[in-house]
Order: C-alpha cells, then sequence, then structure tokens
C-alpha cells in the first residue's frame, strides 16, 4: 500500500494542483492565528481572518481558470491503512469543485466583510470570525474530499461550526436550543450516511470516489441487493444537511443564529453540502435498482426516486409555510427549503438521464441571491432596531433605497423572473422535471407560483404601504460596509444565468449538452467559454425557450400567477388576510404543519421511557438482586455463623459433646 | 528497560509512604517525578522499538520453579500503546489531585502502587505474573475510594471491591484449570496459546476468563461497578478508573482470555457481542437521564467500553486495531471528562447536581472549565479531529462485515451519545440563571490552576493528535496482530 502511494507521488511529482491544500487550510490557519494570537484586537482578527478567506478566493478563482472541468488529484496523505481499509487525505479538482470552491470563498469572503459593521457592537466579535474561518475550512474540505471517509469527517465538522455559528448567542435560551436541534437532526441523519459508507465501501471495496466509480462503470452491479438500501443511507446524511423532509426542522430555528451565519452557512453553503454530496457520488444513484429480500417488494423502486420525491415534498411543505409566516428570517428560511428540495428532487430526477447538473447549476444561482437576501433581510432588522415581524415595518424602500433595491432583485432572481439568474436555473430544473417526471413538474410549478407568492407578500408588506412603527420610522440606510455586499451579491444575481454552468456540469457528467458550449469547456477550458458567451449572450438569454418552451412558459405562467395573487392581496395591506378566507388551511401553515409537536409528542416520550426502564432494570434487578442480592447473602450468613460464636464455654462444651455423640451415632449405624 | 515503569512506580509507592505525613508538597512531587519518569520510559521504549514486527523480551527468568511461573516481561505495540495511557494518565491525574492534604502521603501511595501494577499487567507475558500484577493493580483503589472518596464512598467501594474479587476469582479458577490441562505446565501465555486444548473445555472456561476480565471492562450487565464506583470516587481515582483500569480488563481479554481460548472464542462470540452492543445502548440511554454530572460521564464510560469490546469480537484488523485505540482514546477522554467535573467543578462549586449547577452559570465563572469541556464533549462524541472518531469508525467498519445489525445499533448508540452529552454540555456550563447570581459566588471560585491547565491541555493534546495523525499509535498497534500469539484471532474470522 505504501509502495502505491509513494509511485502516485513521483507520478505527479510537485504539482499546480497542490494549491488546493492552501485553499483550504489558509481559513484554518487564519482562525488559529486571530484566536491564539489576536484574538483582543479586533482589527488584526478581521485582517487574519478575512485575508485568509480571501486569499483563499483569490487562489480558488486561479484553480478555476487553470482547470475549470478538467480533473486532478492533489498528492494525498495517508490516514488510515489497515487491512482492506484504505483513507487518504486527498483532494479532487474538477467541475463539480472548482465551482463550489467559487461560490463558497466568494460568498464567504462578501458576508464576512458585512459582518465587520453588522457584528462590529458584539463583545463576542473575534470568537464569531474564528468560528466562520472555521466553518469556510470544514466547508472547502467538504468540497475537495476525494473519498467518503475524508467527506464525512469534514461533515461533521461543518456540523460542529454550525452548531457553534446557531449557538452563538448562548446567553438566550431560544439559541442554545437551536443549537442542539441542528446538532441532533444533522447528526441522525449522518448516522445514516456513515452506515451507507459503509455498505457502500463493503459492497464495492474503496470508499475512494474516483475508484467506487470506475468499478461502478466496469460492473454497474456491483452493489448488488445493497443498491437501494445504499443509496437511501448515503442520501439521510444529504436529508440532515439539506435539511429535507422529515429532518428539515431544525432550519428554520436555526436563524436564531447572528444573521450573516444565516445567510453564509444556512442559505448558501452548508445546506446546499447535501446536494453536493449527491452529485459527488451521483454514480451510486444510476446503478439499477436492488434490495435484501426483506426489502424486496419494493421491486424497481430506485433510491434516486425516493430522492426527487422526498425534495418534491419538502419543496412542496416548505413553500407552503412560508406563505404564512411573519418573521422576516423565517420566510427566508423556509424558501431556503423549498428552494433545496428543488436541487434534492433535481438529483432524484437527473438519475433516468444521467446529468444532475440542473441541481447543481440551481445551487449556483441561488447562493447568490439567497445570500444576498438574507444578508439584505439583515440590513432590514439592522435599521430596524432588531425587528423581524414583517408586519411591524412598511414603507422602507425610500428609507433604504439599495436594501431595497438588492432585496427586489433577489427576489426576482428567488421568484424565476427572466432575465435573473433564478429563471434560467429553475428553468432547466422544470425541464428535467417535465422529461423525468410530468406529476413531479406539476408540482415544482405549484411551488414556483407559491414561491412568488410569499416573496411579494415578504417585499410588499415590508417595503411598501404605509410605515407601521416607530423602530420603522426611524429606520435609515446601513452603512457602506453593508450595502457594499450586498451590490456585489446583486451583479451574480442577476447574470448568472447566462453562464452555461449547467453545461459546464453536464459536461463533468459525461452528457452530451444540447448547444456544446459546455463541451467546448470541457476540452477547451475557460476561454474559449468566455469568447463564446460575449458573443451569444442574446443566444444564453433566450436559451430556456429555444430548448424546452413549454417548460419555461409553465415556469413563468407560476411566476405570473403567484405574483399577481400576492399584489391582490397584500397591496397596502395592515392586516394578513390570509386567515381569514382560510382558516384551518392558514393555522396548519402558521404552525409549520405541526412538526415540532408531532416530534416532541412521539419522541421524547419514547426515549423518556426507554431510558427510565433502563436505569431502573440497572438500579433494581442488576444492583438489587445481583449485587445486594449477593451482598445480602453473604451478610446473613455471617450474622447466623456470628450467632454460633458466642464465646460461652458450656455452649462450646455442649456443642462439643453433641458432635461428638453424633458422630459415634454414625460410627455405630 | 520499560520494566523501570514498574519499578519505579513501586518506588515512589514506598518513597510517598515514608514522606512526613503533614508536608502533603513532597509526597506530590515525589509522585510527579516518579509519573513523570515512567511517562519518559514508556515514550522512549516506544521510539527505542526497532523491530515493530516482533515481540520484545524485557525480562525472562525462572521466578517460582515449583509452578513453572516465569518473570516474564516482554512488550509488542498494544502493551506499549496501553504503557502510554497509563503513563499519560498518571501524569494527569497527579496534576489534578494536586490539592490533596488529606493524608497526602498515603494517597499518593497508593496511587503509585496501583499505577505499578497497571504497567506490570500491560508487560507481563506469563498467567501468574499476570494475575498477581493484576491484583496488585486492583486492591489498592479500594482504598482510594473508601478514604478519600465522596458520595455513597462506602457502597461504591464495596461494590467496586465485590466485583473485582467476583472476576479475579473467575480468571484465577479458569487459569488454574488451564495450567492443569495444558499439555506441558507453564503459565507463559505463547507456550499456552501454542498447545491446543481440547474445546469442550475451551467452551467452558473461556467464558470464565473472558467474563472475569470483561467485568472490569464494564461489560454488561456486570457494569454496575463503573457507575457507581466512579462517582464515589475521588477525582484522580475516577481518572485512573476509567483511564486505565477498565482497561486492564479489556486488555485480559484480549491478552489472554482469546488467545489462549480460540474455540471457545469461536462459540461465545456472538452472544458476546450482542452483550457489548446492549452495553453501548444501555450506557448511553442511562446517562441520558441522569441528575449527577458524574453519573453521566460513568455511563457514557460504559457505553465506551463497549465498543472496545465490539471491536474485540470483530476479530478483523480493523475492528482488534479499532478496540485498541478506543482503549486509548477512552483513556485520555474519559480522564478529562472526569476531571472536568470532579476537579475543576465539584471542587469549587461543591454539587454535581445538574439542576444545581444550571443556575451558576459556569461558563462565565470558569471559561477555561467550560472550553475544555467543550472539546472534551466533542471528542466523546466521536467528532472528526478527535481521537475517539477514529478508534469507533473503526470497530463499526470492523464490525459491519460480521455483525451489520451490531455496528448500526452501535452507530445508534454514537446519536445518543451526541444528545446525552449536548444535555450535560448545555445544563452544566450554559444554563440559565433563574434570578442574578450573586457575584460573590463566582468569586469564591478559585480560578483553575497550573496543574489543572497542564493536565487539560496534556489530554486534549493527546486526543487531538491521534484524532489527525492516527498513524502515531497504528502503526504500533497493527503489527502486534502478526505476532505468534496474536495473528491466530485473525484466522478465527476468516478473513
Amino acid at each position: 500500500m505504501e509502495h502505491d502511494a509513494v509511485q502516485h507521488a513521483v507520478q505527479s511529482g510537485s504539482k499546480i494542483q497542490d494549491l488546493a491544500w492552501l485553499v483550504l487550510f489558509l481559513p484554518l490557519l487564519g482562525s488559529v492565528m486571530a484566536w491564539f494570537i489576536t484574538r483582543r484586537d479586533r482589527v488584526l482578527t478581521t485582517v487574519f481572518t478575512l485575508g485568509t478567506v480571501i486569499l483563499s478566493f483569490i487562489l480558488s478563482v486561479t484553480l478555476f481558470a487553470v482547470f475549470g472541468a478538467a480533473s486532478a488529484e492533489c498528492t494525498p496523505f495517508q490516514f488510515l491503512h489497515i487491512g482492506d481499509l484504505k483513507v487518504d487525505i486527498g483532494l479532487h479538482l474538477d467541475a463539480l469543485s472548482t465551482l463550489m470552491l467559487l461560490v463558497v470563498t466568494g460568498v464567504a469572503s462578501l458576508v464576512m466583510i458585512f459582518s465587520t459593521s453588522y457584528m462590529h457592537d458584539d463583545a463576542s466579535y473575534s470568537r464569531f470570525f474564528c468560528t466562520l474561518g472555521l466553518f469556510v475550512f470544514s466547508m472547502l474540505g467538504i468540497v475537495l474530499a476525494n473519498n467518503f471517509v475524508m467527506m464525512f469527517v469534514f461533515w461533521e465538522l461543518v456540523g460542529v461550526s454550525s452548531y457553534l455559528l446557531i449557538g452563538f448567542w448562548f446567553e438566550r435560551p431560544a439559541a442554545g436550543d437551536a443549537a442542539k436541534k441542528a446538532f441532533l437532526s444533522n447528526r441522525l441523519g449522518d448516522f445514516g450516511f456513515i452506515l451507507g459508507i459503509l455498505m457502500v465501501w463493503s459492497a464495492v471495496g474503496s470508499v475512494n470516489f474516483q475508484e467506487i466509480q470506475a468499478s461502478l462503470i466496469k460492473n454497474p452491479a456491483a452493489m448488488g441487493v445493497w443498491a437501494g438500501l445504499a443509496g437511501l443511507l448515503v442520501f439521510m446524511g444529504a436529508m440532515g444537511k439539506s435539511a429535507q423532509f422529515p429532518l428539515h426542522v431544525w432550519l428554520p430555528d436555526a436563524m436564531e443564529g447572528p444573521t450573516p451565519v444565516s445567510a453564509l452557512i444556512h442559505a448558501a453553503t452548508m445546506v446546499a453540502a447535501g446536494v453536493y454530496m449527491l452529485c459527488r457520488v451521483f454514480f451510486i444513484y444510476t446503478v439499477p435498482a436492488g434490495w435484501p429480500p426483506a426489502l424486496s417488494f419494493l421491486g424497481d423502486l430506485s433510491a434516486a426516486t425516493v430522492v426527487a420525491w422526498i425534495g418534491g415534498i419538502t419543496a412542496l411543505l416548505a413553500a407552503l409555510t412560508a406563505v404564512q409566516q411573519n418573521d422576516i428570517k423565517r420566510i427566508l428560511a423556509y424558501s431556503t427549503l423549498s428552494q433545496l428540495g428543488y436541487m434534492v428532487m433535481a438529483v432524484g430526477l437527473g438519475a433516468s438521464t444521467g446529468n444532475p447538473s440542473a441541481s447543481m447549476f440551481h445551487l449556483f444561482t441561488h447562493a447568490f441571491f439567497k445570500a444576498m437576501l438574507f444578508l439584505g433581510a439583515g440590513s432590514v432588522i439592522h435599521a430596524c432596531h432588531h425587528e423581524q415581524d414583517i408586519w411591524r415595518m412598511g414603507g422602507l424602500w425610500k428609507k433604504m433605497p439599495v436594501t431595497f433595491w438588492t432585496f427586489a432583485i433577489g427576489t426576482a432572481a428567488l421568484a424565476g423572473l427572466p432575465p435573473f439568474s433564478g429563471f434560467y436555473s429553475k428553468d432547466e430544473i422544470l425541464a428535467t422535471a417535465l422529461e423525468a417526471n410530468p406529476i413531479l413538474c406539476g408540482l415544482a410549478v405549484l411551488v414556483a407560483c407559491l414561491t412568488t407568492f410569499y416573496m411579494c407578500r415578504l417585499v410588499l408588506v415590508a417595503f411598501f404601504g404605509t410605515t407601521r412603527t416607530e423602530s420603522a420610522e426611524h429606520a435609515h440606510e446601513s452603512p457602506r460596509s453593508m450595502t457594499i455586499p450586498l451590490m456585489f451579491l446583486a451583479v451574480p444575481s442577476v447574470v448568472a444565468g447566462w453562464f452555461p454552468v449547467g453545461e459546464f456540469i453536464a459536461g463533468h457528467f459525461g452528457v452530451r449538452s444540447h448547444e456544446g458550449v459546455g463541451r467546448v469547456v470541457a476540452q477547451e477550458g475557460i476561454g474559449p467559454m468566455l469568447t463564446m458567451i460575449l458573443g451569444g449572450i442574446d443566444h444564453a438569454l433566450f436559451a430556456p425557450f429555444n430548448h424546452n418552451a413549454l417548460a419555461a412558459f409553465l415556469g413563468l405562467f407560476g411566476v405570473l400567477l403567484g405574483g399577481s395573487a400576492a399584489w391582490a392581496l397584500y397591496w397596502n395591506q395592515a392586516r394578513d388576510p390570509l386567515p381569514g378566507l382560510f382558516t384551518n388551511l392558514s393555522r396548519a401553515m402558521r404552525k409549520k404543519f405541526y412538526f415540532d409537536e408531532i416530534y416532541d409528542s412521539v419522541f421524547i416520550p419514547i426515549h423518556d421511557t426507554v431510558a427510565c426502564i433502563m436505569a431502573w432494570f440497572d438500579r433494581w434487578i442488576i444492583d438489587g438482586l445481583g449485587v445486594r442480592g449477593i451482598h445480602g447473602t453473604i451478610e446473613i450468613v455471617g450474622r447466623a455463623l456470628r450467632l454460633v460464636q458466642t464465646g460461652n464455654l458450656q455452649t462450646y462444651a455442649f456443642l462439643f459433646a453433641a458432635g461428638v455423640a453424633f458422630l459415634a451415632f454414625i460410627a455405630l449405624q | 528497560m520499560l520494566a523501570w515503569t514498574i519499578y519505579l512506580s513501586f518506588l515512589g509507592a514506598a518513597m510517598a509512604a515514608l514522606a512526613p505525613k503533614d508536608r502533603p508538597t513532597i509526597a506530590r512531587w515525589i509522585a510527579l517525578t516518579t509519573s513523570v519518569l515512567g511517562l519518559g520510559i514508556g515514550l522512549a521504549g516506544i521510539l527505542h522499538q526497532t523491530n515493530r514486527s516482533a515481540l520484545q523480551t524485557i525480562v525472562d527468568v525462572p521466578w517460582i520453579p515449583a509452578i513453572h511461573a516465569r518473570y516474564l516481561l516482554a512488550a509488542d505495540g498494544i502493551s506499549l500503546t496501553l504503557v502510554l495511557l497509563t503513563g499519560i494518565a498518571a501524569v494527569a491525574g497527579i496534576l489534578f489531585s494536586w490539592n490533596i492534604t488529606h493524608r497526602a502521603n498515603q494517597f499518593f501511595a497508593f496511587y503509585l502502587t496501583l499505577i505499578g501494577g497497571v504497567y506490570g499487567v500491560f508487560l507481563s507475558f506469563d498467567a501468574f505474573l499476570f494475575f498477581v500484577f493484576y491484583e496488585i493493580a486492583i486492591i489498592p483503589k479500594y482504598f482510594l475510594v473508601a478514604i478519600w472518596g465522596s458520595t455513597n464512598k462506602e457502597y461504591g467501594a464495596m461494590k467496586l471491591a465485590l466485583y473485582s474479587f467476583v472476576g479475579s476469582a473467575l480468571v484465577l479458577v479458569g487459569l488454574i484449570a488451564t495450567y492443569a490441562h495444558a499439555g506441558s505446565p507453564t503459565f507463559s501465555l505463547l507456550e499456552l496459546a501454542r498447545q491446543p486444548l481440547p474445546t469442550s473445555f475451551q467452551v467452558w472456561v473461556f467464558p470464565l476468563v473472558f467474563v472475569g476480565f470483561a467485568i472490569l471492562a464494564g461489560l454488561w450487565p456486570f457494569h454496575t461497578w463503573a457507575p457507581t464506583g466512579h462517582v464515589a470516587a475521588p477525582t484522580a481515582a475516577s481518572m485512573l478508573l476509567a483511564g486505565v483500569v477498565m482497561k486492564l480488563g479489556a486488555y485480559g481479554a484480549l491478552r489472554v482470555a482469546m488467545p489462549l481460548f480460540p474455540e471457545g472464542l469461536a462459540a461465545w462470540r456472538d452472544p458476546l457481542a450482542l452483550l457489548s452492543v446492549i452495553g453501548i445502548l444501555a450506557g448511553a440511554g442511562i446517562a441520558l437521564i441522569q441528575k449527577d454530572f458524574k453519573f453521566v460521564v460513568g455511563y457514557s464510560s460504559v457505553s465506551h467500553m463497549g465498543f472496545v469490546l465490539l471491536g474485540l469480537m470483530t476479530l478483523s484488523v480493523t475492528g482488534l486495531s479499532g478496540a485498541v485505540l478506543q482503549m486509548f482514546s477512552h483513556g485520555i477522554i474519559a480522564s478529562l471528562l472526569f476531571a472536568v467535573v470532579g476537579r475543576m467543578i465539584y471542587d469549587r462549586a461543591h454539587t454535581r447536581e445538574l439542576s444545581a449547577l444550571e443556575s451558576l452559570q459556569l461558563s462565565r465563572a470558569l471559561p477555561f472549565a467550560a472550553i475544555t469541556f467543550v472539546l472534551a464533549s466533542l471528542a466523546s462524541m466521536g467528532l472528526p479531529g478527535f481521537s475517539g472518531f477514529v478508534a469507533e469508525l473503526q470497530v463499526l467498519m470492523g464490525a459491519w462485515k460480521t455483525f451489520p445489525l451490531y455496528a448500526a445499533l452501535a452507530g445508534i448508540g454514537i446519536l445518543i451519545g451526541v444528545a446525552y452529552t449536548l444535555r450535560v454540555l448545555v445544563k452544566a456550563f450554559f444554563g440559565q440563571s433563574n434570578g442574578t447570581i450573586e457575584a460573590a459566588t463566582h468569586e469564591n471560585y478559585a480560578p483553575i490552576s497550573i496543574p489543572e491547565r497542564i493536565g487539560a491541555l496534556l489530554l486534549l493534546g493527546t486526543s487531538l493528535l491521534v484524532g489527525i495523525y492516527p498513524r502515531v499509535l497504528l502503526d504500533l498497534i497493527l503489527p502486534s496482530f502478526e505476532t505468534p500469539l496474536m495473528k491466530p484471532l485473525l484466522k478465527g474470522a476468516g478473513l
């Protein structure tokens, strides 16, 4: 095994792709230095943590320009080599990972710049930046990992940093509870994830993505009866991180964390990790379905189908819930859930065509506009003195023009209005769904309609109408360090959809793209892609209509319907008219379909009962009968024997005589 | 040279016992010096281990010719790993009992005797010698608990002694029977393993010896000594109990019971694996509802030791080396947890009730303790970066191939582990005060002392090092399964 590693290293030598190690470790280095050396100095802490993340971003751009869609491995380190288990710490660069590197480091840099003023007055400013650095490091580890175990390692680290950031204001009980809930839900998903990894490992004999893929291409039936179960278990990991139904309950509560955290972690990057992971291990979802004998009734149902449906259900449930939320961050949180559901659905549906690129495309555009929306919400909350209820705002558009206009761009992108980025990525998902599963396509159109509805409701209530409270009255535009990141994010929110990201990713999955741009990128690099885009931007703008006009029109129809409904209901309203119209449905939506209540009333009593029974067993059966029993028996015997030892000579003499008589009797018999 | 770990500890014990009663400083420094020297010797022994795949004999002389017992000390990678653990835990334990003044000389005398016995067990390759050291190691802990203990100490000490002696008796009976049955009379483990014993004999002796040892490793349902014992014990003793004494049991099972009776092992493997998994789940489940902070840590030890036993039952290199790594890892992490609970918190707040701690807002009063415990919790939950992750992952991977269902159940155990750890973490440090805490309460707490800081850093650093670079130990442990004594174990798994 050492031989292989040595040979590998000799072949490659020192390579430019080893820059990826720097990309990965710079943020960690920054955080560690800041924590141990400059914790007490805010400026230096900012320089170290933000500086390293920006440096990481610059290097990521370099790597993207050099490699783009080409794939490359960095020199690995041995982590665990035991018997048939070989785990390295190695980095893999390809279209998927380089694209994600850009998203993660880019959005992280902007969010950290925003935080310099948003968190300015917080006593634990340095702790915040150091934890953010730790998060960026962990997230980049997931992106770059070349094997399952390493991905799991960083997966857990992301969970920890998310726990620390959600619970950042631990003095608030709600923050502590939310952090705990998030961590537990994630670990529940990870429990399935690790079992799935074990299953894949024992079926295929490797944890390395490249090796697993190669052996599955050679023999698609290599996973045999485990294919379905392994796929579902691995998906459980994604369900935890990407908050899919029924593990979605933690994400809305996670909004207890500071708003920049919500923007970076719980909108743009960490929650997208599940989708990214599904794309990374997509090859285990394209193999023929198989189930162990006990589950053979599932027949031809593939794990990918389940994935698609879970995604669809999440998208719909979350969109419905968002309609009746009043907290600006919670509306955005549910919309994140819903969009994640979209992406997961796209991965599942992509399995039939071998192309999940629509999900990565949506992940890419969503990262920008959702981060911008959250930062915009942060700017609003900051301006309104920590007011989060949209009904206690109103008329903000004139007071905070930059925030309003960027927020409006974000809303248009999220709703999927052309030519904003969201339209293009959402259209690819609708097109995929239309080909693979018309029912889910219908569901997706409904979700698109609901999305436009609740986002327009948010904008109409918070930014228009009359100013309804004192705090909204005194609101004014946030400082530059907060508005500049918003403007920076607004650019990709508009134009990100014009790039053929979907085709770029499709090239990675070996799918011949319909227009050839992706192939050009895959074969010739980024330069030719840029010329093609600049030469054919008008073409790119109308691509969805040329490619699958029905899907594009369905999407537009949904947007128009949702938008006009919201306009009719919420223009210049002081109270929500919806509860009056649909009492029960509205209540269920407001109560988030009672998931928290159901979980509390089912799991907590079960858990308490089981734990009490076990403790009782320990105490009364094992200790009571066992230990005290033995102890007691010995003690009783001891006491009985003590009675014999009276110290009285007559008694001894009597016993002695009795004994002699007894023996004599026996002998005479 | 490694033998000096044993002699030095006994020497230190004698010196501490003779040290003046009213000057605890002298006994303290004697103890610290000897234990640091012991750790140094252990490290030097590891660095000098030239031929890693072979068993290095240290001393081999006839001892009691009448029964063919030899004074045979030797070391392979497993022994070295545990010697290193003992060294680290011993040093840390002394650092965390720096504030002991009540009969300090006797305390450290008992403490060092225990350590010497533990070193002896880990280096003995003669069954009789092994047993003698084993007894030397378990007797002092009775006194440590009964004299310097706290809550319910007589009951805890009684239970501890009762369980230990029942275990020892089972082991003794098994070893004597084996001696009687062996073709040529010998107590040498290597010789005994080479002589095939009849299957019918192995089937009834194996459970005696294995369970006899495993009682000390917290095998369910013989585990109840552990939580009460840990709670009653003074900080340093609970650190040693969880850190090394529980490892004695697991080590005895691995070193003596399993290689000597391979066919007995094959017959009992499935039920023992089941008991290990029940231990993992029951320990974790009970920890979830405890009201006393130390009980939580005590039951978590039972759960984590279940991983060791499950790893042993996998009979694969991955699982067995994982079990050894888990012994090391749990030794370090449990010591740290007990140190935080017993020394950093209890010695200052004088309570371990979670409901009482909840209102004290300890994260403000003792930030160092809070950060240490947060990190120790992450380690205990099996988070990557700390040693527990690698060890538990290996056990799971090893178990998956033979007992997939048990592996899944063990995974649930880890999940419950997260739940109870988060629960105590929040309750003990980040509770909400229902009213204002009098500033005076916090000012009464002595600041965290230098020895405590050094001890915490030593333990945390070790766990991190092994977690990030597990080869540092695995390169020692893995070749040990190539030696003639351990190699046959792997054949049993058919791998």
